[in-house]
């Protein structure tokens, strides 16, 4: 399996269009953007116009929110060559999608769901990946979830599930970190232990977002990834250790939601580059 | 095949009450509505967030708890069938039209339309306008044979209400101002470069692009405008066709196969 070249080791930002004529103006302390797939598959029009500009100048992660590789029904071939139409014309340096179904019988629910973690649904999304990387002709990146709730039927942990798969596929890992963060707190478990049980020397992007606070059925914490505020401070915290085990990685600040403002977002992404340079002066 | 969870948990997900699928848990033990609830919140909020994306001036002029509500029933009757969001909404219009709470705003259906044509102009595939030199290079004899290709963002819209006037007032293009709703408009939705543009047409002007879209010569569309309105003005109009971007091409007669 031909691997795409990398990202660059920095930290990068998920493109908002709003955001387009800030971004292009002066050259940014950015390393890559990132694009939701979905959003760039009309016929043309200002989005294209967008991304071939910022292709230009920068590298780019292409992210896809719609291909639902955890369904137990076949993967959409139309998607699929959709998505091969947009890596041929893009050349980009990632291309990742998540461990989480958004489609059943038809019908798209926009929304990454959970699914039970089984022998059955693991070889099954195992099928789905191989058949994604043999249509894109390259390496792609399984993102770790965001969950509010268990699978009475799940036999093996996430963090296995996630490493059987990309040990049977190839596929690297996307780590998001806001994701960990959320599910050990909604789950009642450590976020350091599944850190410290996550194959890290598959993980070649990481994720970092912000998420809102809740109260579950029993008054319990529950995390919501909203990606409209900053990054928790206990994120980077996560974040930091992270890193110091294993060296600069690209690292995407997500914002999708009640959109700041350009300034707002890349001190986020500043502040991402910052621990990067410190765990590249180390390890030099 | 074992899809049962997937199976439930999709039903849940868009059914009217709040009925939760088999096999779910949380590590305090307790039934998971409210977390289950989170997924459902999600789907319903994102959807009727990339329709109010789709249909900012349907939501400006019914307000954002009723859009919400509506979008809501939207939703649930015609979810979307393809992760291109986009795309998505396409019956909205048709919707609304029957939506009993919508009723006192019987121009409603038509401003969606007009919406619905506008996203999809911003998607359409991009193509250089003809510019005048074309139009003036071209011989006054053959005039009446040429046939026209439209601009792939191209759309024409014909209403019995001044859904381009409306359109304007609510999305800033124009100052709001009351206005007489018995007065129809035609609309002509184009976008020769990067921005989509709408304008109304003048009378006769819906029926003679129309014509030329179908393939008609200009002599035939010609006839059909007056057909249309005694009161068209061709030279306006054929200004009108020039200056607004919304012609791709000339096809020479001999390239007409039907």
């Amino acid at each position: 399996m031909p691997i795409a070249a990398h990202l660059p080791a920095s930290a990068g930002v998920g493109f908002k269009p709003e955001h387009a004529a800030a971004i292009l103006a002066a050259a940014q302390p950015v390393g890559f953007f990132e694009v939701h797939a979905e959003n760039y598959m009309g016929a043309g029009g200002p989005p294209h116009a967008q991304l071939t500009a910022l292709r230009e100048r920068y590298a780019l992660s292409v992210h896809g929110v719609g291909l639902s590789i955890g369904s137990t029904g076949p993967l959409d071939r139309a998607h699929l060559t959709r998505l091969r139409q947009l890596c041929d014309r893009y050349a980009p340096q990632s291309f990742s999608e998540h461990l989480a179904w958004s489609s059943h019988d038809g019908v798209y629910f926009n929304d990454l769901l959970p699914l039970p973690y089984t022998g059955q649904t693991l070889a099954r999304v195992a099928e789905h990946v191989d058949e994604v990387q043999t249509a894109l002709g390259r390496q792609m990146l399984l993102e770790n979830p965001s969950t509010y709730l268990d699978f009475a039927e799940s036999t093996i942990a996430e963090v296995d599930f996630l490493a059987e798969i990309s040990r049977r596929t190839g596929c690297g890992l996307l780590l998001d970190i806001n994701n960990v963060f959320v599910s050990a707190t909604n789950h009642g478990t450590s976020a350091l232990d599944y850190l410290d049980r996550f194959p890290l020397d598959r993980v070649f992007e990481i994720h970092l977002g912000g998420h809102d606070a809740d109260t579950g059925d029993a008054g319990e914490p529950l995390l919501i990834d909203s990606h409209r505020v900053a990054v928790a401070d206990e994120v980077w915290a996560l974040y930091r250790q992270v890193i110091a085990r294993t060296g600069a990685l690209p690292t995407l600040i997500e914002w999708d939601n009640d959109v700041p403002d350009w300034p707002t977002l890349r001190a986020e992404a500043v502040a991402a580059q910052r621990i990067l340079s410190g765990a590249a002066c180390v390890a030099a | 095949m074992p899809a049962t969870f997937e199976t439930s948990f999709a039903k849940a997900l868009l059914g009217a009450e709040a009925m939760l699928p088999p096999g779910i848990a949380a590590h305090t033990g307790a039934v998971p509505a409210r977390r289950f609830a989170v997924y459902r919140n999600n789907v319903m909020a994102s959807l009727g967030a990339a329709l109010a994306q789709r249909y900012p001036v349907i939501e400006r002029l019914v307000g954002g708890e009723f859009f919400a509500a509506m979008a809501r029933q939207f939703v649930m009757q015609h979810p979307p069938r393809s992760p291109l969001l986009a795309q998505y909404g396409e019956e909205f219009a048709d919707f609304i039209a029957a939506f009993e709470p919508a009723r006192e705003l019987p121009y409603l259906a038509d401003i969606a339309r007009l919406e619905a044509a506008r996203t999809r102009a911003y998607h359409a595939e991009d193509a250089t306008p003809l510019g005048a030199d074309s139009f003036a290079a071209l011989d006054a004899e053959a005039l009446g044979d040429i046939r026209l290709q439209l601009h792939p963002s191209a759309a024409i819209l014909r209403s019995p209400f001044p859904i381009v006037t409306i359109w304007a007032m609510n999305s800033g293009e124009l100052e709001l101002q009351p206005i007489e709703t018995g007065q129809g408009e035609d609309a002509l939705v184009v976008r020769p470069h990067l921005d989509v543009e709408i304008r109304a047409l003048p009378p006769g002007g819906a029926a003679f692009l129309q014509s030329l879209a179908g393939g008609l010569p200009l002599r035939d569309a010609i006839g059909a405008a007056l057909a249309d309105h005694a009161g068209f003005d061709l030279t306006g109009s054929l200004a009108g066709l020039i200056g607004s971007g919304v012609v791709r091409a000339i096809l020479p007669p001999a390239e007409r196969t039907s």
